[in-house]
């Protein structure tokens, strides 16, 4: 179902609060059921029985991290020895570009860049490539779970239907 | 409106949670609320230590390093002991936020925050040394690979450099570890917050709204995050001892000291925590959110390091005698008998003797106990450092050269600005962000189910 935007930038649709989460997992599989696949979940926690009722793929933050690990480690031993060999000076009888020490460096910058790359991705992911303009209630942080549907005022009458046989415990429409 | 069903109280390893994911938000957030008279005197105990330290370090820039007691041939002294301490304080936190996430111990939760926070001001704190050490701060950057005006690059087959980048990455990743698990809790927080305090949660939580897809990359990346800091705050102390075991002064070079070194890390960073959470736990009234139970997993942990130390301090003295060699056998004979027998002995007894009490759990549950030996352990593990670094320097290879330490009130006024900055950057933290983790307490509670049972 394609994303409903006006003009303000608010996503019209029908929010719904849920107390019992098996409630809220029925309401997301009957709604997918339906064919309704563009949904907001929102709860205080991560909880698997939403995750399994949403089907997500897995995260493509492992990738960035990965990608950003070996960079940090390529950068640690490229530096370690491309400084080495730009001015070549002998320490303690070693190798001019001596890999054992370097292994420090290489792990260290390792770990660096994969925790960068990863907090980033999640910047990118969640928050700068996330939804923009759907509602939002406070009760969604502290005890209750939220699920939003995007939908034009023909089709808000039968979702806030379906919310509520679920078990939704307040739902309400919100305009654009 | 459908009947709310309260969740059944849930076990984790026979500790029993009944609280509700409401009562969870509510109860951190009140620890937000105004400071006490006790919280404000504890602050201004703080700054005015960390301002002694102030002072005493512009007297440094002023006039050298000359007012420190650095003589022939003790050039490492209090401030590379302190600068130890403190990166060993850090590694409990990474060790009880990242390697028992990973094990999945459910006991983590309720303290792993205040562990996270220890962590990073420790190592910040730590980081302060090396730079008052060098004697003129304002080239602390030579340290850093930069293209100088003679193209020279650093000696990347020195421990020294080695340590800039350990303590930097570590900070940098304990840093973004503590962020990064913050940002929901800030969330939560800002959602109850009013007034200008929201205005500031708004900005810190940047839009976290806990959708699904948002948890989706933040659960992966919490993972990653923890496998990540896992190997690294194994390495960091291991970096830290090799400073001391790549030279060839007796009593440094040792093989030892890696393992040794981030046991006794873990044993300090644990001792820490006790001494900090003891007391706060009952200042932000969350008694009832860290218990018995976490105070028994953490005295565990404590034996167990301790045990180790206890083991690694026999090898030294086992290896010093069965290698044969003069210099390192003079060396453990003065550690024990020689001038510092009272820095030796204070190691021994804080460190492997007091924490074999806690194989009794009536210690490790008693509150009172458990801090004695959390203090125990601070001042144990300072002389550790101290005995490791200054009594081995004080008699090298050259018997004639040998002297001894005493420290001037330069050592002293900056150990307690140290702990002054540490104790500031804390209490200010337990007052304006959630000291235990709100979300992951979540977790382990179900969520209450219209049918019933357990998912």
């Amino acid at each position: 179902m394609a994303l409903v935007k006006k003009k303000s930038g608010r996503v019209p649709g029908v929010l719904g609060a849920f107390v019992h989460v098996d409630a809220a997992a029925d309401a997301i599989r009957a709604l997918r059921a339906r064919g309704i696949r563009d949904l907001v979940v929102y709860s205080a926690a991560p909880n698997h029985e939403i995750e399994e009722a949403l089907e997500h793929r897995v995260s493509p933050v492992r990738l960035v991290t990965l990608i950003g690990g070996l960079t940090g480690c390529a950068a640690g031993f490229g530096m370690t020895l491309w400084m080495s060999h730009d001015w070549p000076t002998l320490v303690g009888g070693k190798p001019i570009g001596s890999i054992p020490p370097y292994v420090v460096i290489g792990f260290e910058l390792t770990i660096l860049l994969g925790a960068l790359s990863t907090v980033a991705a999640v910047a990118l992911f969640s928050i700068l490539m996330g939804r923009r303009g759907v509602p939002y209630d406070p009760q969604f942080s502290d005890d209750k779970i939220g699920v939003f549907v995007p939908a034009t005022q023909d089709l808000a009458k039968q979702v806030e239907q379906m919310l509520r046989n679920a078990g939704a415990v307040e739902v309400r429409h919100e305009g654009a | 409106m459908a009947a709310v069903v309260p969740p059944h109280p849930v076990a984790h390893d026979g500790h029993v949670i009944t609280q509700t994911h409401a009562d969870v938000t509510r109860d951190v957030v009140r620890t937000l609320s105004p400071p006490t008279r006790g919280y404000v005197l504890l602050l201004l105990g703080a700054v005015s230590l960390f301002l002694i330290g102030i002072l005493t370090f512009l007297v440094l820039v002023k006039d050298g390093l000359g007012h420190a007691g650095y003589q022939p041939p003790i050039f490492w002294s209090v401030y590379i002991t302190t600068f130890v301490f403190w990166v060993g304080i850090g590694h409990a936190g990474t060790l009880i936020s990242a390697i028992l996430f990973l094990f999945r111990s459910p006991w983590r939760t309720a303290v792993y925050r205040s562990t996270e926070v220890m962590t990073v001001f420790a190592i910040m704190t730590a980081g302060l040394f090396p730079i008052i050490h060098i004697g003129r701060q304002w080239v602390f950057y030579w340290l850093l690979p930069y293209p100088n005006s003679r193209f020279l690059w650093p000696n990347f087959k020195s421990p020294l450099i080695w340590d800039v980048f350990a303590i930097g990455t570590y900070l940098t990743v304990s840093t973004t570890f503590l962020v990064f698990g913050l940002i929901p809790d800030v969330a939560a927080v800002r959602d109850k917050a009013q007034g200008w305090r929201k205005k500031i949660y708004q900005l810190v939580s940047v839009g976290w709204k806990g959708t699904d897809n948002q948890w989706r990359h933040y659960s992966r990346a919490y993972l990653y995050l923890a496998a990540l800091a896992t190997p690294l705050v194994l390495s960091v102390h291991s970096v830290v001892s090799w400073d001391f075991a790549a030279s060839i002064v007796p009593g440094w070079h040792g093989t030892i000291f890696a393992p040794y070194f981030v046991a006794g890390a873990i044993y300090s960073g644990i001792g820490m925590v006790l001494t900090l959470i003891i007391p706060l736990r009952r200042a932000l009234r969350v008694e009832h959110m860290i218990g018995d139970y976490h105070f028994d997993n953490l005295g565990k942990l404590t034996l167990l390091t301790g045990s180790i130390l206890f083991y690694a301090y026999g090898v030294e003295y086992f290896v010093a005698w069965y290698s044969g060699n003069i210099y390192e056998q003079t060396t453990f004979y003065r550690r024990a008998l020689g001038p510092y027998w009272w820095a030796g002995w204070t190691m021994i007894i804080c460190n492997a003797f007091v924490s074999q009490l806690l194989w009794f759990r009536k210690v490790r549950t008693n509150l009172t106990s458990l801090f004695i030996i959390s203090i125990f352990i601070n001042i144990g593990m300072w002389f550790e450092r101290f005995v490791i670094i200054v009594s081995s320097l004080s008699n090298d290879y050259i018997p004639w050269a040998w002297d001894q330490l005493n420290p001037t009130w330069a050592d002293w006024g900056i150990l307690a600005g140290s702990f002054g900055w540490f104790g500031m950057w804390f209490l200010l933290f337990a007052k304006n962000f959630p000291i235990v983790a709100i979300q992951e307490i979540k977790e382990m509670i179900p969520m209450p189910r219209k049918r019933g049972g357990h998912h």
